[in-house]
């Protein structure tokens, strides 16, 4: 091979990698991304079942129904629509009723309930995941006073439980 | 008054930063020995300064001082003397804090060991660490003061963070912080290199200590970090391609690669620009990952507090330092001569393949990290990129990497043969097949992949060992003598095949731990027994306890193998009274390199409890490989040639010849 030919096979071989892993990128993409869905979006987005989703919103007051075994079933609520859930596994220490909460999983397409394989326990300090947060304050039912009141460590006293607070969010759903 | 002395050294620090980022870039332009040696002595003083400061922050948790604001915010009067230490950095301002320390140490290193680097170049990296350094000692004094009063000063503070308090907080934002901020140095003898427009093997003999260490802490911050996450947070996992945890593992992929391009730069004098170019992107991944941490554009608990005005600071230091550093790589780098050829088949060669897999992972993995942000920001969808497009992509990019690491040493340099190198290594790759069947066999049963990758992870062990074998001439030389040879060799060589060894146990632990886990959900009575992973675990009971600020209900469990106790385990939720936040901590036996792990779940009515129990076959291979590579880090560090500079070089470079700086 002369030197341009050598070269030539170094950069071929490099673009072609980079190719590959462009295309990779792109199937993987289109195979493994989750969209994030509050329960009164799901009337108008026309899901299949089985596709894999993120379901955020604040877990219903008296909804979570333990004693199934290992299974829980909960009400994820955003005011405007509910969704139930059911869950096989542990709960985060954080989950807790009138609180928010994001799970991941798809609809069953025989009970047409959501099946989460996980309930997201990275939350804030505020004990709100931040997408739930956000879309929250955008709709309008968080209040900013509310918000700052559910923040257990920064800005209020600490004997107050964090359970007292969330019970202030959970009022504000009907 | 010790927290306003703090709080006045830091201004001081900044005073100080300033005059070492202006005099010693003139001193060089105007040729003044003088003003040159400010970097030197400006940079002990800025340690020293900061080093008060730090220490005074300290002594503010130490003695539970809740005037100050951010002890009253992360401190509680009754936490063990431990936490009270590490707290210091179990928040936003007091890791600032310990990232710039971090920073200014390694500047006053480059002050004290570069004695061998000319003049010139060292004033000008002193210059540009304390460029970084001044950044982040506005940030930290104008939005992130640690040490705000208040007044009245709270009776009691609100307690750290339970998720915190935890032995890996003492260690892993320290390793961490060594090895993300140690590029730091990288970065600077990069841009210095393009000030002066000139660069040589020299100049990546002087870097690749640097890299090396802060490429060795990494390794050690990262494996903490996730041993840390594994046993702390009680859901088995140890890895979660969350974004916190990639942005520390971007700089390392980048460093990892740095790591390898300024061995060719240094050896042949090739790859010059690419190893320029890399160095500043490693640094910038580190410093994005700053960004992406301390914003608050993400969740997580690596996220304390979330402030807009701060993710906008940084931000600004982000594109400043980026952008000029690349603008800066753009001008200069046409200047800088390209450096000496080789044969595709080579030791450089191997050495471009693995830059170039690395750096394409790297970008594989930055995609998917800021995918999300960039797709919320532009339509306001929101998404999650999680486990599996990481696991699909970057699994794939490694397999190459993988297969080809053993190879890499085996061949010359300039021009290799890689049918002579195949031919000395099939043996390996035999008995890497058969030790991968067999790891298998043990486990019986498991998906193909799974075997692959076992036989990948021997491949990259066995390449290892093969290597020096190799260049011991075992099998041709009598033993002795091949031993004298492997006693002679280069400390690097060691290195080398210590860090792929570690590779390859690593490879190893995931395949094992990812393919063949078991896991039981189950709800448990006083007295019921579950199998896993050939253990019988029988529920005793629970028992409640108090420690110095929790209360937790610990459950035992007792541990039995065809009928004979073994062990016994507890596993406990606790709540930590000042936060009222509720914990669990997981119960952990280790069986060799594999481990129980018992998590407690909700209590049931009637008593019962829902138990999560997993056994994980080779687990500590995913750490312990970590460990080996860290030894090889350190081995390799310990070579004499790396630290033994050129001295020829400094009576040639002061000499007025190049161009001015800027």
């Amino acid at each position: 091979m002369t030197r341009k030919q050598k070269r030539l096979a170094v950069i071929g071989g490099g673009m072609s990698f980079i190719i590959i892993a462009v295309f990779l990128v792109m199937f993987a993409f289109s195979q493994s991304v989750a969209y994030f869905f509050m329960p009164a979006d799901l009337a108008t987005a026309n899901l299949q079942p089985g596709t894999r989703i993120r379901l955020g919103g604040l877990v219903e007051q008296g909804s979570v129904k333990r004693g199934q075994g290992s299974t829980v079933s909960f009400t994820v609520t955003d005011g405007n629509a509910t969704v139930p859930v059911s869950y096989t596994g542990i709960l985060p220490d954080l989950f807790r009723e009138g609180q928010g909460v994001v799970t991941e999983g798809s609809f069953d397409a025989a009970t047409h309930a959501f099946v989460a394989d996980s309930v997201l326990a990275k939350h804030d300090e505020n004990y709100m995941p931040k997408e739930v947060a956000d879309r929250l304050k955008k709709d309008g039912v968080w209040e900013d006073g509310t918000g700052k009141g559910m923040a257990p460590a920064k800005d209020a006293p600490a004997e107050k439980a964090p359970d007292q607070k969330g019970q202030v969010v959970g009022s504000t759903t009907p | 008054m010790i927290v306003e002395i703090g709080h006045f050294a830091l201004v001081l620090a900044l005073a100080t930063a300033i005059i070492v980022s202006v005099l010693p870039v003139i001193g060089v332009y105007r040729r003044d020995a003088n003003m040159m040696a400010v970097a030197t002595t400006g940079s002990l003083v800025m340690f020293g300064l900061v080093a008060l400061s730090f220490a005074a922050l300290t002594w503010a948790y130490v003695v539970s001082d809740f005037s100050v604001k951010n002890v009253w915010e992360n401190s509680h009067s009754l936490m063990p003397l431990l936490y009270k230490y590490s707290g210091v950095w179990g928040n936003h301002e007091g890791s600032m804090m310990l990232w710039l320390l971090i920073l200014v140490f390694f500047s006053a290193l480059v002050a004290v060991f570069g004695r061998n680097i000319p003049e010139t170049l060292k004033a000008n990296v002193l210059s540009v660490q304390a460029w970084i350094s001044l950044a982040f000692l506005l940030f930290i004094l104008f939005t992130s003061n640690p040490f705000v009063r208040l007044d009245p000063a709270p009776a009691e503070g609100q307690d750290l963070n339970p998720i915190l308090q935890d032995f890996g907080l003492a260690i892993h934002p320290p390793l961490l912080y060594l090895g993300y901020v140690g590029f730091s140095v990288c970065f600077s003898f990069a841009v210095a290199a393009l000030m002066e427009g000139r660069i040589d093997a020299a100049w990546a003999r002087w870097v690749r200590p640097w890299t090396l260490a802060a490429w060795t802490f990494l390794t050690a911050g990262i494996a903490m970090g996730s041993y840390w996450a594994y046993y702390e947070l009680g859901w088995g996992g140890w890895w979660f391609w969350d974004p916190v945890e990639n942005a520390s593992f971007m700089p390392w992929l980048a460093g990892t690669a740095l790591l390898h391009s300024a061995l060719v730069m240094e050896k042949r004098e090739a790859l010059k620009i690419w190893t320029v170019l890399l160095a500043i992107m490693t640094f910038s991944l580190s410093l994005l990952g700053t960004f992406l941490v301390r914003s608050g554009v993400l969740t997580s608990v690596h996220a304390f507090a979330t402030d807009p005005s701060r993710g906008i600071f940084i931000l600004c230091i982000l594109a400043i330092f980026i952008g000029g550093a690349f603008m800066l790589f753009a001008w200069r780098a046409p200047t800088l001569k390209a450096g000496g050829l080789f044969a595709p088949i080579s030791r450089e060669g191997a050495l471009v393949l693995n830059n170039l897999i690395l750096t394409v992972s790297t970008a594989t993995v930055l995609t998917g990290t800021l995918y999300p942000l960039a797709l919320e920001t532009l339509t306001g969808e929101k998404i999650s990129v999680g486990a599996p497009f990481f696991n699909m992509t970057f699994g794939l990019l490694m397999l190459p990497l993988l297969i080809a690491a053993p190879l890499g040493p085996m061949l010359a340099w300039k021009r290799a043969d890689l049918l002579g190198a195949m031919q000395r290594l099939w043996i390996f790759a035999g008995l890497a097949l058969i030790v991968g069947l067999t790891l298998w066999y043990m486990q019986n049963g498991g998906p193909i992949l799974a075997i692959f990758g076992l036989a990948l992870g021997c491949w990259g062990m066995l390449g290892a060992v093969a290597d020096l074998w190799c260049r011991g001439n075992f099998g041709k030389l009598p033993v002795m003598t091949s031993l004298r040879r492997l006693k002679g060799l280069p400390r690097s060589a060691w290195g080398t095949a210590l860090a792929h060894f570690g590779l390859g146990v690593t490879v190893v632990g995931i395949v094992a731990a990812s393919a063949f886990s078991t896991e039981h959900v189950v709800e448990m009575k006083q007295g019921q027994t579950v199998e896993a992973g050939g253990y019988s675990l029988t529920f005793d009971g629970f028992r409640e306890a108090v420690g110095p600020n929790y209360t937790e209900e610990r459950g035992h469990f007792t541990v039995s193998s065809g009928g004979a106790t073994v062990s016994d385990v507890w596993s406990s939720k606790r709540l930590y009274t000042a936060r009222r936040m509720p914990t669990t901590e997981a119960g952990i036996l280790t069986f060799g390199l594999s481990q129980l792990y018992v998590s407690l779940g909700d209590p049931m009515d009637g008593g019962g409890i829902v138990v999560r129990i997993w056994w994980k076959p080779l687990i500590l291979c995913i750490w312990g490989g970590c460990l080996i590579m860290m030894v090889g880090g350190f081995v390799s560090l310990s070579d004499r040639r790396l630290r033994v500079g050129a001295p020829s070089r400094k009576a040639k470079s002061v000499k007025p010849v190049m161009e001015p700086a800027e």
